[in-house]
């Protein structure tokens, strides 16, 4: 059976559609829009499911905010590769005078952005990057994994609803050797397509890049495509021929291990790998594929949320 | 070869090889590596290797179009200088 909502993939009329049904709110700033009440039960559960899948991994939980240390950002060669999602956090830190301009310039609507200097923190963009100072030093035998719930942000305004600034990623990290984080990687693919297939969501797994600056970037990508360091799965949201990458499988080599000096229990330099599962992404497939009323939903794609 | 096309004492080769000393971070001397050698077990980066791309486009007046922009472009001194036969000075 084929409904409208699975067979028009328009995205601004998803958008719209999203709003009508009460489970975005706009905010006037694409890509930053508020989450109802229903769409984040959706989102909750979906993570609980995720929490089902590997209770018996032996993942550490960590928490860490939005904000990250600007110094650690720099560390991982974010900039090099990333210049134009990063988002810097910059504050006021001058004196009454300067203080009175800046107020004036804000109430003449004039620009006031060089009031501001550049501080400590930047928005953190992938959520596993927190981790990686913490595993500084030599790994256990068996490696290390930990899972977190954390925002990230990148600078990619649209006003399409699956392209966000500010967005959730629940992830997994895992340190060790070359064979246990790549095994490891690929367990995580087939286990979350698992999951999709539960759900009823028509997802598959690719082969993927990540989205690098410039002309260098086409060139790292190249590299990236080539040894199969990254896949996605993806599931048709906003175009049926352009499926909406949900999750990601990546591989990191020794991008992480060499700059935070992470060993593993022989010596040798570690290798790392992380799994994110981009929450709001996976709730809008979810939303899609099975109707904006979540009531409605087919039992069996229910019982695996609302057991 | 057009008149006004800058002249130079070197080979394509050697000056290839003077661009890659000069930005290539190679692990291992170039002058120790022979032309089909690979540059990436050399210690060629990903990062080093744009570097290398743009010091080219300077020291041969042209500019790599995105169909060159692939690993194999800059495996060895043998793929940068036939990749470079295929482009016009511009």
């Amino acid at each position: 059976m084929t409904t409208d909502h699975n067979t028009n993939f328009d995205p601004y009329e998803f958008y719209a559609a999203l709003v009508a049904h009460k489970l975005i709110i706009p905010v006037g700033v694409p890509g930053a829009f508020g989450r109802s009440a229903i769409f984040e039960d959706i989102l909750e559960r979906f993570n609980a499911l995720v929490s089902a899948h590997s209770a018996d991994d032996d993942a550490q939980m960590m928490t860490f905010p939005p904000v990250i240390s600007r110094q650690l950002l720099e560390k991982t060669g974010y900039l090099d590769s990333f210049p134009h999602l990063c988002g810097t956090v910059f504050s006021f830190n001058g004196d009454e005078r300067q203080a009175r301009e800046l107020s004036r310039r804000v109430g003449e609507k004039e620009d006031w952005s060089n009031t501001q200097s550049m501080g400590e923190l930047v928005l953190n963009p992938a959520a596993c990057y927190p981790v990686y100072p913490t595993f500084t030093g030599i790994l256990p035998v068996k490696g290390r994994t930990v899972t977190m719930l954390h925002w990230v942000f990148r600078n990619e305004p649209s006003n399409e609803p699956t392209r966000m600034q500010s967005f959730r990623v629940r992830e997994f990290v895992r340190a060790g050797t070359e064979a246990q984080v790549s095994s490891w990687r690929d367990m995580w693919l087939e286990r979350s397509l698992g999951i999709f297939a539960k759900l009823g969501l028509p997802a598959h797994s690719d082969i993927a890049t990540d989205p690098f600056f410039g002309r260098a970037g086409k060139l790292m990508a190249d590299s990236q495509r080539k040894n199969e360091l990254k896949f996605e799965i993806n599931v048709p949201v906003i175009s049926k021929t352009a499926p909406t990458a949900c999750c990601s499988f990546n591989c990191h080599q020794d991008h992480f291990s060499t700059p935070f000096g992470i060993k593993t229990h022989n010596g040798d330099v570690a290798s790392t790998a992380c799994v994110g599962l981009g929450l709001e992404r996976i709730v809008m497939a979810l939303l899609k594929t099975h109707g904006l009323d979540p009531t409605g939903w087919p039992a069996t794609v229910r019982k695996h949320l609302w057991p | 070869m057009p008149t006004n096309a800058p002249t130079s004492p070197l080979t394509a080769s050697e000056r290839v090889r003077q661009v890659l000393k000069a930005h290539g971070r190679l692990a291992t001397a170039i002058e120790s590596l022979g032309d089909t050698d690979s540059l990436y077990q050399a210690g060629l980066t990903s990062h080093a290797s744009i570097n290398v791309m743009l010091g080219l486009e300077g020291e041969f007046n042209i500019e790599f179009p995105d169909s060159l922009l692939k690993r194999g472009t800059f495996e060895s001194v043998a793929a940068i200088t036939s990749a470079l036969e295929t482009l016009t000075p511009g």
